[in-house]
């Protein structure tokens, strides 16, 4: 599963790390944004090659690494629709532009991932709830999204319990036709919605004896102050956003393939 | 002394129940106390604590009868929430009762609510840590320490608010022994150090009993026996009940019973029979 | 036993298949459990989770208990004998048209227990059986243990319970990191200090008494209270009459 290993938080501490999960939001959508305007190879390949000190400085190289490495299979999987598309549209020829223009959206989707990735590797989700919290979404919504990230893994882990303790009864999953099969989880979900009920009860129970709603403006131990590096990121956002506008008004871009065939110049 | 919790006359039915879960409970708990309640399961012990902070009548619902006064509060006419700030609670199983992503911000759960500012939080919050012995796991997530752990995270997130009375309901039936004796130690030093009057129910005696002089042992919705455990352990109505009783105490009695009499106080802990046999082996 | 985290769980589900060894191998009456499935194994290895809530999921306590007897083939009238044998060995008779989830925790636990033993394992692997019981409860199950080795049954338990351990006096192995570090009579390890912290447990109280009395002439070895009863007589009886 090293794809979604790429997007799983890490605990480490960096200048990356330490950043406003808003700012970094922000920075996402503008590489997003641009990613999507320009359809040509350069400007991607530079897009790529800019957030590679970020994953320098927020030392999660391996990590990120290992997370490019599976999304390479559905990289591969888009050149090879994508040439495979163009050739027999083409009517089965294929020149160097097709070829430039399949590794353009490639290396789109591969920049996509890159920020996705950059972000969710530095962001834990404490600092996301965090985040939603003080960005004006009503608390209750922030206390849902904290409270699944926190409960999930408890389930999944309930739910492992509860299928060897089935199995164990003699129940085979995997046995007889669909119906049969859709039936064999009855065993399994009744006894984890029953646990998640009761589990949701006593955690009610437990907010409760903590004063839960006892104002109507609750305050927050930790509060998401800008710091130099957030007003530096989003310096780099406004500047990235800016170029590239200019860029895409004023200037010409040129393919990868005529740069490469020097009888062009 | 000044009584802290008061309750006269109890009787409580849960929603669509008949049989009453608490009937007819009368009790008296001073302020400072260690008081350990114990009873067979479904005696009422777990409703019991429930009232002191209001969650019986005002989460269950149900119907109430008699009257509840905790730390100088009617609890029928409080919130829960108006509660929370005299009484915590701790529950039986950790899990269920920590729902931050980071330790210190589980602590800080009741303090927001009551909308605390920041640096009064943070201060309350390092104080609770310390106290619970927990201080080096606050950025840690709740959900990858040990169970042991996990309750000192759940004592340490009542003990910021500051309450004057700390319930525990069978805290450590989770626990392997030695974190179980661990937790007890931290209870206790709140009891005597910081003065906070503690209710902690509980089967297991053997770990517990030498902690208090208040025992009470419930069943069927009653308060049976209430005293001092050297006297009530030895009462043969304990044993009908079904409590278990320690066996250093159970040793104690079967010696008694075959004429060897070290002629001193019932002993509630394997130290202080091993003592008495010394001194009356050695004679 | 051994403390939580050292590998216990993981260690009993390699009995009945629910867990493969990658290296080395695990046989049940013989056979490796590689070569079969849990389905077969469990037919002789009967596990009860600690948690009854993680397996109840019937309408009845019938149909609960029959529920494993279905899977595995039986007929009818087999289904019916052993069903009613369970609810009797453990006094559930009175239940068994009534919903499991309306029953009360240790109830619940006795329907988990039946609705294993009911297809008669010849091995019951009970995980973490007394967390939250009773005393009453927790003799009940000791009895009932008394009563599955009267019938030749093996039974293996995985408990940090360290009273109750010393009265069901059983061969222990104690598991630290993954790894056994003690295997043998109760009497032996629950009377050595040093093993027991190192897995997180204590001595049980009446040994805690008798290592404070070795240095009397009292041995040290003792976990059971009538073997501490006679002992304190007996010397105490040689002082009189030395």
């Amino acid at each position: 599963m090293s794809f979604f290993d790429g997007l799983k938080f890490r605990k480490v501490s960096s200048p990356i790390h330490n950043l406003d999960p808003r700012i970094k939001f922000i920075y996402v959508i503008a590489i997003f944004i641009i990613a999507i305007v320009f359809p040509q190879m350069l400007p991607l390949i530079i897009l790529f090659l800019i957030q590679l000190p970020f994953v320098v400085l927020a030392k999660i190289k391996k990590q990120w690494i290992r997370s490019l490495r599976g999304a390479a299979f559905f990289a591969g999987f888009i050149f090879i629709i994508n040439i495979l598309t163009t050739f027999f549209y083409n009517d089965f020829t294929l020149t160097a532009l097709n070829v430039e223009n399949a590794l353009a959206m490639t290396m789109r989707f591969v920049v996509l991932f890159e920020s996705f990735s950059i972000f969710f590797l530095t962001t834990s989700s404490d600092h996301l709830g965090l985040a939603f919290e003080q960005s004006h979404v009503p608390y209750e919504f922030a206390f849902a999204f904290t409270t699944a990230v926190r409960f999930v893994p408890v389930l999944a882990e309930e739910a492992q319990t509860i299928m060897d303790a089935q199995k164990a009864r003699g129940l085979e999953l995997e046995k007889g036709n669909l119906l049969k099969r859709i039936r064999n989880y009855i065993p399994i979900l009744i006894p984890l919605i029953v646990s998640a009920i009761r589990r949701s009860l006593e955690l009610a129970e437990a907010m409760e004896s903590r004063a839960w709603g006892a104002v109507k403006k609750r305050t927050n131990l930790y509060l998401l102050r800008l710091h130099k590096g957030d007003y530096i990121l989003l310096g780099i956002t406004i500047l990235l956003m800016v170029v590239a506008i200019y860029v895409s008004f004023f200037v010409s871009i040129p393919l990868i393939s005529d740069l490469l065939n020097p009888s062009v110049l | 002394m000044m009584a802290i919790i008061e309750l006269c006359d109890l009787v409580y039915t849960y929603p669509g129940v008949s049989k009453p879960s608490i009937d007819g409970v009368s009790l008296t708990i001073e302020k400072g106390e260690f008081v350990l309640i114990t009873g067979p399961s479904g005696c009422g012990k777990t409703s019991l604590c429930r009232t002191f902070n209001g969650l019986i009548p005002h989460f269950y619902q149900g119907e109430l009868k008699g009257q509840v006064t905790v730390a100088g509060q009617n609890v029928t006419g409080k919130q829960t929430f108006d509660m929370a700030k005299h009484v915590g609670l701790v529950f039986q199983n950790p899990e269920n009762q920590l729902f931050a992503l980071s330790v210190e911000k589980d602590v800080a759960f009741g303090l927001e609510n009551l909308g605390m500012s920041r640096e009064e939080m943070r201060k309350r919050v390092d104080w609770a840590l310390n106290l619970a012995g927990i201080y080096d796991l606050r950025e840690r997530s709740p959900h990858e320490v040990s169970g042991g752990q996990q309750q000192r995270i759940a004592i340490a997130s009542v003990l910021a608010m500051q309450p004057e009375i700390i319930v525990l309901d069978e805290p450590t039936s989770f626990l392997d022994p030695l974190s179980a004796e661990k937790i007890f130690d931290v209870i206790y030093k709140l009891n005597q150090e910081q003065g906070i009057t503690v209710v902690l129910v509980e089967h297991r005696l053997d770990l517990t009993a030498k902690y208090t002089n208040h025992l009470i042992v419930m069943d069927k919705g009653k308060i049976c026996l209430e005293g001092n455990p050297r006297d009530i352990l030895c009462n043969e109505e304990t044993s009908r009940i079904g409590v278990g009783i320690p066996k250093a105490t159970l040793l104690y009695k079967k010696l008694k019973t075959n004429g060897f009499s070290v002629n001193k106080q019932t002993p509630l802990s394997s130290d202080e029979l091993a003592d008495q046999l010394l001194e009356a082996l050695n004679k | 036993m051994g403390q939580n985290g050292a590998g216990k769980t993981t260690f009993i589900k390699h009995f009945n298949g629910l867990l493969k060894p990658s290296l080395g191998t695990v046989r049940v009456n013989g056979v490796e459990t590689t070569k079969t499935g849990v389905a077969t194994l469990a037919r002789n290895v009967g596990f009860v989770f600690q948690n009854p809530d993680n397996q109840l999921f019937s309408e009845t306590v019938e149909d609960e208990i029959a529920f494993a007897l279905k899977n595995f083939g039986f007929d009818k009238e087999t289904i019916e004998k052993r069903v009613t044998w369970a609810l009797d060995f453990l006094s559930l008779y009175q239940y068994r048209k009534t919903s499991p989830f309306l029953l009360s925790g240790g109830e619940r636990k006795r329907v988990a227990l039946a609705s294993v033993l009911a297809w008669d394992p010849e091995t019951l692997v009970l995980d973490e059986p007394t967390i939250g019981q009773d005393h009453e409860q927790k003799e009940k199950l000791r009895q009932f243990i008394i009563q599955l080795q009267a019938k030749k049954k093996t039974v293996i338990m995985v408990t940090h319970d360290v009273e109750f351990v010393a009265e069901c006096n059983p061969r222990v192995i104690l598991m630290r990191a993954g790894k056994i570090i003690a295997n043998g009579p109760a009497k032996d390890i629950l009377t050595t200090p040093k093993l027991l912290e190192e897995s997180s447990l204590v001595l049980p109280q009446i040994a805690q008494v008798f290592t404070k009395l070795a240095h009397i002439g009292l041995p040290a070895d003792i976990i059971d209270i009538d073997e501490a009863e006679t002992a304190i007589l007996s010397k105490a009886k040689e002082k009189k009459h030395p």
